[in-house]
Formats: structure tokens, C-alpha cells, sequence
């Protein structure tokens, strides 16, 4: 590093080396699937589905990854909020039930719009309180932060039990929504397409403002050096708050659309998918937005061949897979440099 | 003697060695105190949640490693003795060699686990053992032709052990010695024995290199010591220790199945035991299953009568439900996190040195 500042500054910066591999190895996976499964209509309809569920697992693990990034805390009560997310819209959706079941179109998405905000909205102010109480004297002690985030999530549990009763709740999907599109031989379930379509406009949104954005910028020069951005004059905890409120609502929104795919809702639904999350970010590299979405699509795939072709190990794949990716990059696929 | 029996790490609080003695005593003597089938229970079950409890503080509180696979060794207790007393009979051997398996199994994948994370930090390690550990369960649970699925197993212990076994008679305080009393004491004898064994350990200079790791893991490898190592051999001790507490579970309940092994909800209770009675003192391990047994038997009865009480007044009736207690657990454990991370056995030692 010394030498370089002995030397005239180029023109231009160099650009940043490109990291392709990582991207074809869900395609491969795919291809490979396909003369496993046989048939193309199966097939096909396994990967849109694969497709759904990794969008819905990314829109839930990409706050938990930047939270983590920017500011070295790994929450592992989000699942808390993927549950309260859902039973915040499976509230608003009961009063709302004569648009869900009417047969239009726009008023089925307006009552899902108003649910989905309210989630975020509320799981949003949930993730502010959290980091207020939770989280901030804990800051840097990462066996205390595992701890009390944990603890964090039993209450929270317990408090869902409390104010929504501990019995199973229908989550039924607006008519619209029910059914399939048919194109050709493949049938494609509407409310797979429209997960893909807000799982991919979430990743664009979230690309775009990191990489266009003065405050994506921040962002991202926090996640590599946080005391140079607080150095710069940066109030780096203002900007984690809002990073911290902004999984939080993400949480909110996955949860909402994984309540509605299942279209029941416990308490532990959280749980459940947790342990996805988990595994995504872990092989997406802590920290890393795009690895995040590679690891999500991976592990949905995996989940949704493996269930098909033995339902039996479909878990115990993908902690397989988990074990594959690490013995090759140990890091995840995106390592983030500091880490 | 004591002294020694302890290695040397006594309880350093009056209050404390009070309360110990009396755990000790009451577990001691519990088939001759109580009657009935519940409280011998409970006395079992605590014996059985200390040696699990005290086998999670050797990783959390003495080397600060967070794992979340420790039921997962548990379970593997559990199932091996279990499956072998069912498909082999009810006989000595194959309960030794179902634990033997048992051992093995979990000691393996405690190693490669802890190859495969332990390297780096803390929290990744945190994740993969929650990750494996839940495959784990759902694996168990779906492989039923051999672990009986989500219902589990029910087997029959060896002739020693089993309930219409009576050895003799005890008229004068009116207890009969059967095979039951008999499995309550090979359960507290092995606890007795792990516990103190988990004395040894931790009191030895290995143990003290594992502090060393808990407290600066860098300046410990700076000091010629190879961390790596150290943690997976504490990790492979504590995944053993977990495993033959199963063992005991399994002889004590003579039933196995995911439930009352494998499940999320006990990690959470061996994490909330741990922190309540104090982490990095295995005296906290014995207050704090204590504790919370006992609350999880007999908080719930105080809770219904307190709820009924107020019935009137809204939501508090149901914040004190009996089916919320581990509400109140949980916000004890957030607040002893917060404010006296060494636990109860912190409190009463900093108590006695005022």
C-alpha cells in the first residue's frame, strides 16, 4: 500500500474486479436438476416456485446482512419481526376481507398494498425499539448481542401469544391472486409471479440506492471501514438506525408474503424460515447484499428439487450445500473485505 | 475433602452453599422425602438438566462459545440408547452399545462442526450450529421407519429397572425400593459424577486455557496456545457430556422422540438456565436448572391463580396465563444479561464480599 502513493495518480480509478463465478452456479444447478426431474412442465414449475420462495427468503435476509455488515451485529431476533409483519397484515387484511374476496384485480392489490405497508410500518417501529433497548448496550460484544437478541425473540414470541392468541390463523390469499397462469404446457401460480416481481423490484431498488445514492454510499463505506466514515463526520449510528428500521420493515414485507404462501400463520412461523435465512447469508458472506441473493435463489432451488426428489433430506441439503460452498469460498461467495 | 471432591472451587458465598447443600440433600434423599410420581420427576429431571446445563456452560460460559446444536447431542443420547433398547431388547448390553454409538456419533459431529466454523468468529458459528442442529430435528423426525417420526419411541429398560421390580421393602417410613427408586439413583449418581468430573475440567490448566481463550482468544494464540484445538476439544467434551445426559433422559422417561430432545424450545431453556443461575461457574448450572424447573412445574400454578385473580382487568389477566411464563423468564433473562451477567451465583458471591 505504501508504494502506491509514491506513484502519479492514474486518470482513472482502476475499476473493481468483477466476480462472476457465483452467478452461474444457480443456472448449473438448474440444468442439472432438469434430467433428475424428467419432466420439463414439473420441472418448470418447480423452479418458479424455487424462484418465489428464494425471492421471499431474500427480502427477509438482505436487511439481516446489511444490519450486520454496517454495524457487526447479527440480530437473531429478526425472526420475531417476520412473524409480527404477518399478523399486523393478517390485521388489517380482516377488516379489509370484501376486497380480498371481491373478484377484481386492483382491489385485491390495494388491500394487499395497505397490509404490506402497515406490516412495514409497524415492524419498522418494532426494529426502532428493538435497537433502542435491545441492541445498543450491547454494542461490540458480539456473545452479549446473541444472547439478548435471543431473548429478544422469546418475548417477542410470547408477547405475539398475548395480543393474537396462540392458535393457528388462516391467511387466505385475495381471489385474484388464487390459481395459475398457463403458458403452453407450464402453469405458472400467480402469487409466485408476483413474489418473483417484488423480490426482484426490492433487489433493484436496493442495488440502485447503495450504488447510486450519497447514502448507499455510506452505507457501503461503512460496511468497509466504519471508524474512516466517522472520521469523515459521518454520524455512522444515525445512518445504522435507519438501516436497522429498514430490515426491520423488509422483515415485515417477507413475512407478509410468506404468511400468504403458506396461508396459515403461527407464532413460530419466524422459526421456521430463520433457519433459511441463516443458511443464505452464511453462503451469500456476511455482510454482502448480492451474495444474499445468489444464496437465496440457491437455497430455494436446493429446497424445492431436493423436496421433490426426496422430500426426506430436503433440510439436510442444504446444509450440504452449505458445507460445499464454504469448503470452496469459506468466506461465502461474496466475502466482504474487512471480515 | 470437599475441597478436593470440588477441585478446589468452592461456592465462595454462605447464602450459596446453603442452597447447594440443600439441592444436594433434597436430591439426595427425594424417593424417600416425597411421594407420588411428580416430585420424583421433577428431582429426576433436574439431575438430568443440570449435567446438560453444566456440559453448555463449559462452552458458553468458560470457552464463549455460543452453540445452539447442544439438544442436538442431547437428542443423539437419547436416540441411541433409546433405539438400541428397542430394536435390540431390553438388555444391559445393548443399552451400553447403543451409548457407545451414541458417543462416537456426537463426539464426530461435534469435531466436524467445530472444524468446519470454529475458525472463525463467534456468530458464525452461532449460525451453523443452529442451522445444523434444525436439519438435524426435521431429519430425525422424517426418517420415522427408524426414529418413529414426530411420535417418537417407547421401549422397555432392563429387569432392573423397571417399575414392578421391588427389591424390598422399607415399612418403617413406608417406601417400597423398586426398580423406579433404583433408575432416580443411577440417574443422580451419573450426575453426581459428570458434575464433578465438569469440576475437574474446567479447575484444571486446560480449563484455565479455555478461560484464557473466553476472555482474549488472540492474546491466548499470541501465548503459544493453539485455540483451534482448544475450543474443539472443549466443544467435543461438551457435545459427550450432552450425550450421556440423553443416555439418562432416555433410561429415566423410557421414551425417545423429538419433542422432548431435538426441540428448539429446550435449547432455549438450557440458554435461559444457564445465563439466570450464571455463566462461567458450574454452580450456576446446578441454580439455575433448579430454578427453572422448578418454575416451569409450579410457576405455572402460581400464575393460573394470579390470572384468575385478575380476570377483571384487561390484558393483564393474560400476560399472567400460565402459558405465558416463559414471558417472565424472558425478560428476566434479557434483564440478567443486562445487569448481572455472572447470574444469581455472581450476585450472592459479590453479596458476601461486601
Amino acid at each position: 500500500m505504501a508504494t502506491t502513493t509514491a506513484r502519479p495518480a492514474p486518470d482513472e480509478l482502476p475499476k473493481a474486479p468483477r466476480d462472476l463465478l457465483p452467478v452461474f452456479i444457480p443456472p448449473i444447478l438448474a440444468l442439472a436438476a432438469l434430467p433428475l426431474v424428467g419432466s420439463p412442465t414439473t420441472w418448470v414449475t418447480l423452479t418458479v416456485a424455487a424462484l418465489a420462495m428464494g425471492m421471499m427468503i431474500f427480502v427477509i435476509a438482505s436487511g439481516l446482512t446489511l444490519i450486520f455488515g454496517l454495524m457487526d451485529v447479527l440480530n437473531f431476533g429478526h425472526g420475531a419481526f417476520i412473524a409480527v409483519g404477518a399478523y399486523i397484515a393478517m390485521t388489517v387484511l380482516g377488516p379489509l376481507s370484501g376486497w380480498v374476496q371481491s373478484d377484481a384485480l386492483t382491489l385485491n392489490l390495494a388491500a394487499l398494498f395497505l397490509a404490506v405497508i402497515a406490516a412495514m410500518v409497524g415492524t419498522g417501529v418494532l426494529g426502532l425499539a428493538f435497537e433502542r433497548i435491545i441492541v445498543q448496550p450491547v454494542y461490540g460484544q458480539h456473545l452479549k448481542q446473541i444472547l439478548i437478541t435471543m431473548g429478544g425473540l422469546i418475548v417477542a414470541e410470547q408477547l405475539i401469544h398475548v395480543v393474537w392468541g396462540g392458535d393457528q390463523k388462516p391467511m387466505p390469499l385475495p381471489n385474484g391472486l388464487r390459481g395459475a397462469i398457463t403458458v403452453g404446457d407450464f402453469a405458472l401460480e400467480k402469487f409466485r409471479l408476483l413474489a418473483v416481481a417484488v423480490g426482484l423490484t426490492v433487489f433493484i431498488i436496493m442495488q440502485l440506492v447503495l450504488n447510486r445514492t450519497k447514502v448507499g454510499l455510506l452505507i457501503r463505506a461503512g460496511v468497509e471501514n466504519r471508524e474512516m466514515v466517522e472520521a469523515l463526520g459521518y454520524r455512522i449510528r444515525q445512518l445504522f438506525v435507519g438501516v436497522f428500521i429498514a430490515g426491520s420493515a423488509l422483515a415485515g414485507l417477507g413475512g407478509t408474503m410468506w404468511a400468504l404462501y403458506r396461508e396459515t400463520l403461527t407464532a413460530a412461523i419466524g422459526g421456521d424460515i430463520m433457519v433459511l435465512v441463516f443458511i443464505v447469508i452464511i453462503i451469500g458472506g456476511l455482510g454482502s447484499v448480492g451474495g444474499c441473493f445468489l444464496g437465496a435463489i440457491l437455497v430455494a432451488l436446493m429446497a424445492n428439487y431436493t423436496g421433490y426428489l426426496a422430500p426426506k433430506i430436503a433440510v439436510a441439503s442444504n446444509i450440504l450445500l452449505m458445507v460445499a460452498i464454504l469448503m470452496w469460498r469459506p468466506q461465502g461467495l461474496y466475502p466482504v473485505a474487512r471480515r | 475433602m470437599i475441597q478436593s471432591a470440588l477441585s478446589g472451587d468452592m461456592p465462595r458465598s454462605r447464602i450459596l452453599s446453603f442452597v447447594l447443600a440443600t439441592i444436594l440433600v433434597v436430591l439426595a434423599f427425594a424417593p424417600f422425602l416425597f411421594s407420588g410420581s411428580q416430585p420424583i420427576n421433577t428431582a429426576a429431571k433436574i439431575c438430568i438438566f443440570i449435567v446438560l446445563v453444566a456440559s453448555y456452560d463449559l462452552l458458553l460460559g468458560y470457552t464463549g462459545i455460543v452453540s445452539f446444536a447442544h439438544t442436538m447431542f442431547f437428542g443423539i443420547g437419547g436416540y441411541g440408547v433409546g433405539l438400541a433398547l428397542y430394536g435390540w431388547g431390553p438388555t444391559w448390553a445393548s443399552a451400553g452399545i447403543g451409548l457407545a454409538i451414541a458417543l462416537v456419533v456426537g463426539a464426530v459431529l461435534a469435531f466436524v462442526i467445530g472444524l468446519l466454523s470454529l475458525r472463525v468468529r463467534a456468530i458464525f458459528y452461532a449460525m451453523i450450529t443452529l442451522a445444523v442442529a434444525s436439519a438435524f430435528a426435521i431429519l430425525a423426525s422424517q426418517l420415522s421407519e427408524y426414529t418413529g417420526g414426530e411420535d417418537g419411541r417407547s421401549f422397555r429398560v432392563p429387569q432392573l429397572l423397571r417399575p414392578g421390580t421391588v427389591l424390598f421393602d422399607i415399612p418403617a417410613i413406608g417406601v417400597r425400593v423398586d426398580g423406579r427408586v433404583l433408575s432416580y439413583y443411577l440417574v443422580f449418581f451419573s450426575a453426581l459424577m459428570l458434575v464433578l468430573a465438569a469440576f475437574r475440567i474446567v479447575n484444571s490448566p486446560f480449563g484455565r486455557v479455555l478461560q484464557a481463550i473466553r476472555e482474549n482468544d488472540f492474546r491466548a494464540e499470541s501465548l503459544g496456545y493453539n485455540v483451534v484445538y482448544y475450543r474443539t476439544v472443549a466443544n467435543c467434551l461438551a457435545a459427550g457430556m450432552a450425550v450421556l445426559a440423553g443416555a439418562m433422559s432416555a433410561i429415566w422417561v423410557r421414551y425417545t422422540g423429538p419433542d422432548t430432545t431435538l426441540s428448539f424450545a429446550i435449547m432455549l431453556d438450557i440458554l435461559l438456565m444457564v445465563v439466570i443461575g450464571g455463566m462461567g461457574t458450574l454452580y450456576g448450572a446446578v441454580i439455575g436448572a433448579t430454578l427453572f424447573i422448578l418454575a416451569q412445574n409450579y410457576l405455572q400454578k402460581l400464575m393460573a391463580v394470579a390470572s384468575e385473580a385478575t380476570a377483571a382487568l384487561p390484558l393483564i389477566p393474560h400476560l399472567l396465563h400460565p402459558d405465558r411464563w416463559l414471558l417472565w423468564l424472558g425478560v428476566l433473562f434479557v434483564l440478567s444479561v443486562y445487569f448481572f451477567p455472572s447470574g444469581i451465583v455472581g450476585k450472592l458471591r459479590e453479596m458476601e464480599r461486601r
